[in-house]
């Protein structure tokens, strides 16, 4: 509690003006609230529970901006317009979706498990909902600041894959059965690397919650961990399906892979989580590499966080436009035999620097960005070069190359149009 | 402990958003490998073979659009050269010029939608695609100029084509070419040094040769494998003696290979427009009614006359008895005959390639089903 009222000014906020003559919000000019005395446990809980439905509301109106940002930004890179019509410049184009969305027949197939067939799209969309528990979206603003915090993102992020093997069971479709043993390969391969990748993190931060890991970076941590960043970034790309790794969806093998018995809402809950978890990545990657909300003066955390998320969200979907999707056994393989090792080499070269420098002033981490760098190139370079095709040895045939028979030889000339001009 | 397992079959199709038009297969997986593979075709039906018997030699020309619906010109060229092989007709040199010039455009446009479909079935999300088929939209205007239709064009007449370029046309050709060639620079700065797109297509659904010229298949799929079988050059019709270009040759007969073939003759074919226009004179597009009246009583016999078109040998064959439409016409379909190897291609392969080596073999199901 105490940790909650010095720290999360979101909630101390909301708590003193619900709460009477408490002594800690006295001490902050907050003479009375709006519950009489001996009240305060109310007013924890109220304050509590508007936090939380003040994150869940920004996340979900984040989603519909994203939905429409991501879609205009489809328009831009494939030289068309994008959704103009409903609303300034398309903006309403969401809110449109989610209401056809929203009445459409709800069905569900006759052999379906129906219990587990409901169950799964509110699986998939809790934990995508549960991560943002954890992010500091701005300075003091936090639902809670848990000291594994690290690790319950990978926990929670995780689950969405238990929600898809759900999806696919239920609806008893051997093509979604197919797209949710993709999806249980994706995350048992990319889950290491992805863990692995934050070890260097943790190890420069000396804490795994992410209040103090923005704390440590005194630069931001992609400049000091590219190679970490590197693989947490595909790692997390594969993690939440996006091309080029959608192997779940992939609509030209798979039509919509376990989604595709789902309609209405249910749908709409699968695919709401699937942006989510689009965003989450984003906001995890902004606040363990990007430095999280710290900026400069005049412009407040919030915005600062606001703008490296957008960036970050801008080059995931840059990515998703510009990449074909891999197949599923060059997936695992690059997993296992590149981003693994990257991710040893980067926790080896990050643990000899710290146990020169316990605890890195801002200057120190300038030093082991300059001998990280050329680690992260090299590194990436040699496993680009292992893992890479090779191109051809020599595409152009020989002479004794096999051929058809020359039309006036065997070929009855009269049904070879021309052959009387002499072909070769 | 042993776990069991056993082959899953799956129904893909006909309503799957990659089996490019309305094509059925049942699949049976072994995990993600390919155990078997059972096509079943005929979804696009339309009996056009037998509805050209009920028309007149020049109305079936409408039909022969509608087969493969992506290279129109390509079909229009095959069935006149036999209806003017079949009556004897002397075509005009600058309807052959016209035709020629038209049927070059129709081929980078479906080598650029086999390139874009391509992509698509890679799983790139449009991107590609769109680029590909913007450029098919400067050669779609092309044919609106010269005889207002964009897709089912009809353009071509026994004797040539049914009226000439305008004037507005050759300088808007000559800047299409040169934004041709910059779309394909372009398509190939993205493509064919891209990691994923190689990786993903070097290797896969590998066909030797042999195999290839027994099933007869023709094309750019023939020619990835380095046969040189062009029959633009081997058994030349039109004016394409006249021309000289390249073969481009691939041996590696894979998906690649495929794609790789596709995007240099796109480049070929620049070339053959260009010197067409070089070549071309001023005189009439058609023979007059006259000697080629609207009314074609062919004599009784029969014909086969057969062009390279985008995905193959396309040819046609016509029986006469003497009247105004034909007794029989078949349609050598090369996306047909290019598909019956997709069990040899797919069988052993993964799931993820099914769809790549699917696309990659250009088939289109208004030619397969006609």
């Amino acid at each position: 509690m105490n940790h909650l009222f010095l720290d999360n000014s979101l909630w101390r906020n909301i708590y003193c003006v619900l709460a009477g003559e408490s002594a800690e919000c006295a001490a902050r000019d907050y003479s009375s609230g709006f519950l009489p005395g001996g009240m305060e446990w109310l007013a924890f809980l109220l304050a509590a529970a508007a936090i939380i439905g003040i994150v869940i509301n920004a996340v979900l109106g984040g989603v519909i901006v994203l939905i429409w940002g991501e879609r205009r930004l489809f328009g831009r890179f494939q030289s068309r317009t994008g959704p103009n019509r409903w609303g300034p410049f398309g903006t309403l184009t969401s809110v449109a979706d989610a209401v056809k969305t929203m009445f459409k027949e709800d069905l569900v197939p006759a052999e379906a498990d129906r219990i587990l067939f409901n169950l799964a799209p509110v699986l998939i969309a809790a934990p995508a909902l549960l991560v943002f528990s954890v992010i500091p979206f701005g300075v003091g603003t936090y639902v809670a600041d848990l000291n594994v915090g690290v690790l319950f993102i990978m926990a929670v992020t995780s689950l969405t894959t238990l929600a898809v093997l759900t999806a696919a069971w239920s609806s008893a479709n051997r093509i979604a059965i197919l797209s949710a043993l993709r999806s249980v390969a994706l995350l048992i391969s990319y889950e290491i690397p992805m863990a692995l990748a934050l070890v260097g993190v943790i190890m420069l931060a000396g804490s795994m919650a992410l209040g103090d890991i923005i704390a440590a970076q005194g630069i931001p941590f992609i400049l000091v961990q590219p190679l970490g960043f590197f693989v947490f970034f595909i790692a997390a790309m594969a993690e939440m399906a996006r091309a080029p790794f959608d192997l779940t969806e992939a609509e030209s093998e798979l039509a919509a892979g376990y989604l595709n018995d789902y309609a209405s809402m249910k749908f709409g809950l699968f695919f709401l989580a699937e942006f989510m978890a689009e965003l989450s990545t984003s906001a995890i990657v902004t606040t363990l590499f990007l430095s999280g909300w710290k900026g400069f003066d005049p412009i407040p955390s919030h915005f600062w966080f606001a703008a490296k998320l957008i960036a970050v969200l801008f080059v995931i979907i840059w990515f998703r436009m510009t990449l074909p999707r891999l197949r599923v056994d060059q997936v695992l393989k690059f997993a296992w035999k590149g981003l693994f090792e990257l991710t040893m080499i980067n926790i080896i070269v990050t643990a000899v620097l710290i146990a020169i420098w316990p605890q890195p002033t801002t200057g120190q981490l300038w030093i082991m960005a300059a001998i990280n760098w050329p680690v992260a190139i090299i590194s990436i370079w040699g496993v680009s070069k292992l893992l890479g095709t090779p191109a051809y040895e020599n595409s152009q045939p020989s002479a004794d190359a096999p051929t058809y028979p020359v039309a006036s030889e065997s070929i009855p000339a009269a049904s070879v149009l021309g052959a009387d001009k002499g072909g070769d | 402990m042993a776990i069991k397992t056993q082959p899953v079959t799956v129904n893909l199709g006909p309503q799957h958003p990659s089996t490019h038009g309305v094509f059925r297969m049942r699949v049976m997986f072994d995990g993600e490998e390919i155990v078997d593979v059972e096509p079943v075709f005929g979804y696009l039906h339309r009996g056009s073979e037998k509805l050209a018997e009920e028309r007149t030699y020049t109305q079936i020309v409408t039909l022969t659009d509608r087969m493969d619906y992506v290279s129109s010109m390509l079909n229009n060229q095959a069935y006149i050269l036999a209806v003017e092989k079949l009556a004897g007709i002397e075509p005009s040199p600058r309807g052959v010029w016209l035709r020629m010039i038209a049927s070059e455009l129709q081929r980078i446009a479906s080598h650029l939608v086999a390139t874009g479909f391509l992509l698509q079935d890679l799983g790139a999300l449009g991107t590609p695609l769109i680029y590909a088929m913007r450029e098919r939209e400067n050669i779609l205007d092309l044919f609106e100029m010269l005889c207002g239709a964009r897709i089912t064009n009809s353009y071509l007449r026994p004797g040539g084509v049914f009226m000439d370029a305008p004037a507005e046309f050759w300088p808007a050709l000559d800047r299409g070419l040169d934004d041709i060639v910059n779309t394909i620079d372009e398509l190939e700065t993205y493509l064919s040094g891209n990691e994923i797109v190689f990786s993903r297509t070097k290797g896969t659904a590998v066909l030797p040769p042999e195999l290839l010229i027994n099933a007869s298949v023709t094309g750019p799929m023939l020619r990835a494998s380095g046969v040189d079988w062009d029959l633009r050059h081997r058994a030349p019709y039109d004016y394409y003696d006249k021309i000289s270009f390249e073969r481009k040759l691939h041996t590696a007969s894979d998906n690649y290979a495929r794609y790789w073939v596709r995007v240099q003759e796109a480049r070929e074919s620049v070339k053959i427009i260009r010197q067409c226009i070089e070549q071309i004179e001023p005189g009439e597009v058609r023979p007059s009614f006259d000697d080629v009246p609207r009314l074609i009583r062919p004599p009784a016999g029969d014909a086969y006359a057969a062009i390279e078109g985008s995905k193959g040998e396309l040819g046609f064959y016509l029986v006469s008895d003497g009247g105004i439409a034909p007794y029989r016409m078949h349609v050598r379909a090369s996306s047909l005959i290019n598909l019956t190897l997709l069990r040899d291609m797919l069988i052993g392969g993964q799931f993820g390639d099914l769809f790549v080596t699917f696309g990659s073999v250009d088939l289109n199901m208004g030619e397969v089903d006609r």
